[in-house]
């Protein structure tokens, strides 16, 4: 509750001072409710606020990219009866997330090459093949691509359609960005893009920290930095369970 | 209530893992097994990945293991020294499952592997015993018991390297439990299992030992298996999930303490009957999973750059 609040208060605030900038001939302002999202034990996910003011005419388009990282692409084949992993392509640079907000229809704001050029979309994601697989036929690597965007879809982590932008009085926006418990910790840009007639005329980005806190970040770090102190600590903690469990119902 | 996975990356519900746990562990408890071989599939049917389900279990068998070898310590049921060679062998078994574990991840085949070890090692361990069972439940009718030999003695007593385990009455080659110690380490670390349910029958039937002290020292065995597995999971691949471990951990421990008592109520070839018959089911659904065509013939996964 207090962070809704929190959040609102700023939101207000920085509305009034979004009309004081697009009073000096700024046409677009935006920001987040926040720009620190923290994964904790109970974590579930979190909706994060985009909110802004805009002078003039004109569409709004906001994306949200997650920290790139490498893909493998499998596809698999049946051999003697079984489903295997055959042949692979590595993508690299792949956001590890990625959701798109429009006022209107993207189809209805820009044309296909526009919104290739801005990667606006998640079927414009840019996305590079890595160098041993660059050799691959081109109608392959389409057809690789292609299931890297569905597969991260289905995961949840790139949008399938665009999100609402709510527009009040055709001056202040606003739209809600769920995050969900799958997402990679990272640095993520939030932009904002101002279309008129077709092109993108002015554009911000924001930052937006993700990152792991509380017992789980120290477990995560616990484990990746000091791998062998960590699993001599699994061990003593199961046989101490162990022990403890027969101990307790020995006497029951 | 949810909870936040800090090294499967994931957030699943509390009650579901208690519940997950604690009806394992009365399986387990009932059959006498550890459990893994049912609890590693279902893990990662609820979507934790294959490798943090592998390192964790074998974190989890541990404490499993633990609480098990207590009792039959106690009855002076473990041969030590038949654990320690099988021992050895699992030691080295399990450092090779290891390393083969992260040479087929490198390779996208440790699905596949993990699951047709199920398939294969489930299909035959279920069907003999079931097998088993069911002559023993038709004999129980007609035959009146016999008195033989301790066990029968075959080609593979003869090898060199002899020892003599007086706990378990034995005068037989070491490389005999220390090869089935290899085997069962290896297994365990692919499959994320304590591999009771191969080194039981293998005692039994190649070893010749006697029923009465198999559980206590396969589970002595399994506590420093596991271990290992737990130890070079966690340092190679960062895959062994405490938070997770201690969840099914506290639900097993309770489950199995259900479990025993009411295996007291069903006799020996019945909860192997029984058993036989929920091996043969995990066994198929894996099988009948690889068979079926997939919603999506592509699959991706994320390469960690550290």
């Amino acid at each position: 509750m207090r962070t809704a609040s929190t959040s609102l208060l700023l939101l207000v605030m920085t509305l009034v001072s979004a009309f004081a900038a697009t009073a000096h001939g700024q046409a677009l302002v935006a920001d987040l409710s926040r720009h620190h999202v923290a994964i904790t034990t109970g974590f579930t996910g979190a909706e994060v606020l985009m909110f802004g003011a805009v002078d003039g005419e004109g569409d709004i388009v906001v994306v949200i990219t997650g920290p790139p990282e490498d893909v493998v692409v499998r596809n698999k084949q049946r051999i003697a009866g079984i489903w295997v992993n055959a042949q692979t392509i590595k993508f690299e640079g792949v956001p590890n997330f990625y959701a798109v907000a429009s006022t209107r229809p993207l189809s209805e704001i820009a044309t296909p090459d526009v919104r290739e050029n801005q990667q606006i979309g998640a079927e414009n994601i840019a996305v590079t093949v890595s160098i041993a697989d660059r050799g691959r036929p081109a109608e392959e690597l389409t057809t690789f691509r292609a299931a890297l965007i569905r597969n991260k879809q289905n995961e949840g982590l790139f949008s399938r359609e665009p999100g609402e932008i709510t527009v009040l009085s055709n001056r202040l926006f606003r739209t809600g960005i769920h995050f969900p418990a799958n997402m990679a910790t990272g640095a993520y840009t939030a932009s904002v893009y101002l279309f008129h007639e077709g092109n993108a005329v002015q554009s911000i980005s924001t930052p937006i920290l993700v990152e792991k806190v509380g017992v789980g970040a120290e477990i995560y770090n616990f484990a990746h930095r000091q791998s062998a102190l960590y699993g001599i600590a699994a061990i003593i903690i199961a046989v101490f369970a162990g022990w403890l469990g027969s101990v307790i119902f020995r006497k029951v | 209530m949810y909870i936040y996975l800090p090294i499967a990356e994931m957030s699943v519900n509390i009650f579901l893992i208690l519940a997950m746990g604690g009806g394992i562990g009365f399986l387990s408890g009932l059959f006498g097994v550890g459990g893994g071989f049912l609890m590693t599939p279902l893990l990662i049917f609820i979507g934790v990945p294959a490798p943090v389900a592998v390192g964790t279990e074998a974190n989890q068998i541990v404490a499993s293991s633990v609480s098990g070898v207590i009792a039959h310590w106690r009855r002076g049921n473990v041969d030590f020294k038949m654990g320690a060679v099988l021992l050895a062998g699992g030691i080295l078994g399990s450092s090779l499952g290891v390393l083969l574990f992260k040479f087929l991840q490198s390779l996208g085949q440790i699905d596949l592997a993990i699951k047709l070890c199920y398939v294969v090692f489930l299909g035959i361990i279920g069907g003999l015993m079931l097998v088993e069972s069911v002559r023993t439940m038709l004999r129980a009718r007609s035959a009146s018991p016999r008195r033989g030999k301790l066990h029968q003695h075959n080609w593979l007593h003869g090898l060199p390297l002899k020892m003599r385990f007086r706990r378990s009455k034995l005068y037989i080659s070491a490389i005999l439990p220390f090869s089935i110690g290899a085997v069962v380490g290896l297994l365990s670390a692919v499959m994320g299992v304590g591999g009771g349910f191969i080194m039981v029958p293998a005692m039994i039937y190649l070893l010749g030992m006697p029923t009465s002290v198999v559980i206590g020292t396969s589970l002595f065995q399994i506590i420093f298996v596991t271990a290992n597995v737990t130890f070079l999971q966690a340092v190679s691949t960062q895959t062994v999930d405490v938070l997770l471990a201690i969840l099914l951990l506290a639900g097993a421990v309770v489950g199995a303490q259900f479990g025993s008592k009411y295996s007291v109520r069903l006799k020996g070839e019945q909860l192997r009957g029984l058993l036989a018959v929920m091996v043969i089911g995990v066994s198929s659904k894996i099988a009948y999973d690889l068979i079926v065509t997939p919603d999506d013939l592509y699959s991706i996964a994320r390469l960690i750059v550290h």
